[in-house]
């Protein structure tokens, strides 16, 4: 087991297309991080640097205390996973799981003995016999799981690995690797473009755009303290409303002026002389309130109501501003109607309209 | 506008039963999606619909009119595809141009039209650009204004959707639906995806292997299943299920570590069935607690899910999981014991063999 240090990496493929770019990334003992992106945005070119499969054009890299820099992917104690599936398919499960040992010559009752650990570990010890294409899906990828464990390897690199799954499956599979992770401790770095995967798994996520660095921190703090409108927009399902608006007075005003929000008094220090601010809410942290209870912050009219079965969406429109609003189950509007709203003063976030840099510093908002 | 009747649809490839028996109806102006996993029949059905097939059996009528025999031109359908299918030449005013030109439409009305519907479809800055040098989503949109233009009787979409990237898919489904009622047009929308489905739909049809499960609105299906698979198929994460039986007037898990009290009408309900039961129960109706109460069951915590706005917790309950809905903020540690308590009232019961449900 070993902790990994990236000091100021940077891979240029050439001149002009820089991948990954001055990145400084410390990825604890034991450690389940996530690297999270959108395509090209440089997650898996790290990635692959880690592993040694590719070659940085400058800085360090760490395993443990070895430099290496200069290592094979072969002398770097680690296992990459790709996608799950990767299975050879005339060989049984057992095969299949003990033969990345085949070239490290061990005692045959060595190999008997891990196999059997991780066989039971994954609970498919009465598949060991079987052929992989003849399993389901899941138990496949539990196979190529043993693969990777079998030979105790110091750090675990995981690309995208359940892309090609079913939407059930991946859930199962999340919440399997998850546990196995822990209980194994084993450090896990792990590359996906999905937020959901990024926020149900990781300890800490490593949010990357354009081969930058955005913000590395746990899914809580990412998730509620995004450092950067791409963070802030990036993660969450709907995507963060966002209202670009002039200030004045502390009130954020909408281009047609229907959307009117005056910011609450904390916010007010960091508010001082700007003009123009990219305003954000999420659809949960903007409340319906029943006709009667007065004190709302905003009036619009439902537009779309997307049901969800344990939630619904609705799309409120306040002038040409559409807010997507979260409601339970219960509250049922039909289009047309007029409803009072009330934002969450708490769960607010301002970002810089030239930086796009947050203006909240975390303890700036009340939790 | 229009409104189409399916009536007892049959359509056979070699030995293969594409469609057993299928029938269902799409009223005028509603937003109908048929809903199922891959080759559940869906887009047979639907290029049945569009005559791009025919059927071995049944009646397909538009506006009281059987149509089985007409062309797909004469049914004056407009079809969408996954594939947006843009002549790769033409900028997106002559894409959309292209059916109307075909009908020999004057030029005026023509270049009102179009610029009707790039509004409509907030496309009008993108008129005279060609789809390389589009967005996906945004050649989507043109592929919907070429379809639109035509001003067809009914739209007919095979998971449009698809290829769009995760944020683009969550706008695209609220803007589909807005158009949809602006338009006040008749959608007959395919896709694998229920959130999807339950989002944009007046009514869902589930098909599964060629058979419709089920057809109702998107409420009903999720609270009132009509079976185990539509009850597995729509929702996320998917239902808790358990095999169990009743024992004194409890569902008990074959292992013993699972048990709940029924209510009165659910037991009725049971009608003196005692074996072969499968219980279902979605994560938002199970409650966890620290401490045991009246009717809750004991595990132990497997791993937490956080996703920002809820936190889903994995309880391990003997050798089953259960996935449970929690507040963003819940906390505990792996391995901790805890209580579940179930909201009686909406649990399901579904017969093992039949997998009908119950209640």
């Amino acid at each position: 087991m070993a902790d990994i240090t990236l000091e100021k990496v940077t891979k240029k493929f050439n001149e002009e297309v820089v991948a990954v770019k001055d990145l400084d990334l410390y990825i604890e003992d034991g450690e389940f991080l996530v690297l999270l992106g959108p395509s090209g945005c440089g997650k898996t070119t790290t990635l692959r640097m880690i592993a040694g499969l590719e070659n940085q054009s400058s800085g360090d890299i760490r395993i443990g205390d070895r430099l290496v820099n200069d290592l094979r992917a072969g002398d770097r104690d680690i296992a990459f996973v790709f996608q799950f599936y990767a299975l050879y398919p005339h060989l049984t499960v057992k095969d299949n799981i003990s033969f990345p040992l085949r070239a490290q010559n061990l005692p045959k009752h060595e190999v008997e003995q891990r196999v059997s650990d991780v066989a039971k570990r994954l609970r498919i010890s009465h598949l060991l016999n079987s052929r992989p294409n003849r399993l389901p899906g899941g138990e496949q990828q539990r196979v190529a799981l043993g693969r990777a464990m079998v030979r105790h390897p110091q750090v675990f690199l995981m690309d995208e690995p359940l892309t090609n799954l079913d939407a059930a499956l991946r859930a199962d599979m999340r919440a399997e690797l998850k546990h196995l992770q822990q209980e194994l401790g084993t450090t896990m770095v792990y590359v996906t473009h999905d937020q959901i995967e990024a926020m149900s798994m990781s300890h800490r996520i490593a949010v990357l755009n354009l081969g930058v660095l955005q913000q590395v921190d746990t899914p809580l703090n990412i998730y509620r303290h995004p450092k950067t409108l791409f963070v802030a927009t990036f993660i969450g399902s709907p995507p963060m409303n966002i209202i670009t608006g002039r200030v004045q007075d502390y009130t954020v005003y909408s281009n047609d002026t229907e959307f009117k929000y005056t910011l609450p008094k904390y916010t007010h220090q960091v508010m001082g002389g700007i003009e123009k601010v990219h305003f954000g809410i999420r659809a949960e942290d903007i409340r319906i309130l029943e006709d009667n209870e007065g004190d709302a912050d905003l009036r619009g009219e439902v537009i779309l109501r997307e049901p969800m079965g344990d939630e619904t969406i609705y799309r409120i429109a306040i002038g040409q501003t559409v807010l997507a609003v979260t409601a339970p189950p219960k509250v049922v509007l039909e289009r047309g109607e007029h409803v009072p709203l009330k934002i969450n003063l708490n769960r607010i976030h301002l970002f810089d309209t030239r930086t796009e840099q947050s203006l909240l510093a975390k303890e700036a908002a009340i939790v | 506008m229009s409104n189409l009747e399916v009536q007892n649809l049959s359509k056979n490839f070699g030995r293969l039963q594409a469609l057993k028996d299928v029938t269902l109806d799409v009223q005028d102006g509603e937003f109908m999606v048929l809903l199922g996993p891959t080759a559940a029949g869906k887009t047979t059905t639907l290029r049945c619909v569009a005559g791009m097939e025919k059927l071995d059996n049944g009646t397909v009528t538009m506006d009281g009119q059987i149509i089985n025999d007409l062309s797909p031109a004469e049914r004056d359908v407009a079809f969408v595809f996954q594939t947006y299918a843009l002549y790769p030449r033409k900028t997106a005013y002559e894409n959309m141009a292209f059916p109307l030109e075909a009908r020999k439409m004057p030029k005026a009305e023509m270049d009102a039209r179009i610029r009707e519907i790039a509004e409509l479809l907030q496309i009008t800055e993108l008129l005279n650009r060609r789809p390389a040098a589009m967005s996906g989503g945004q050649q989507q949109r043109v592929a919907l204004g070429r379809a639109m233009v035509r001003q067809p009787r009914m739209f007919l979409m095979d998971e449009p959707l698809t290829n769009l990237d995760f944020k683009l898919r969550v706008e695209m489904r609220a803007e589909l639906k807005r158009l949809q009622r602006e338009l006040d047009t008749t959608f007959f929308y395919v896709t694998n995806d229920q959130v999807e489905a339950m989002s944009m739909a007046d009514r869902i049809a589930v098909l599964n292997e060629g058979v419709l499960q089920q057809i109702d609105t998107p409420e009903e299906i999720y609270n009132h299943p009509a079976n185990l698979f539509v009850a597995q198929f729509v929702g996320s994460p998917r239902i808790n299920t358990l095999k169990c039986s009743l024992e004194d007037g409890a569902l008990r898990s074959s292992d013993g570590e699972f048990g709940v009290h029924l209510q009165a009408w659910q037991k009725e309900a049971l009608n003196g069935q005692s074996q072969n039961l499968i219980f279902g129960v979605r994560s938002e109706d199970i409650s966890i607690h620290q401490t045991a109460r009246d009717n809750t069951v004991a595990g132990t915590i497997y791993i937490l899910e956080p996703l920002g706005d809820r936190t889903y917790v994995d309880v391990q309950i003997g050798g089953h999981i259960l996935k449970v809905r929690a507040d963003a903020d819940y906390e505990a540690d792996t391995g901790t014991t805890v209580h579940l308590s179930f909201d009686v009232d909406r649990v399901h019961v579904f017969d093992a063999e039949s997998e009908l449900t119950i209640f």
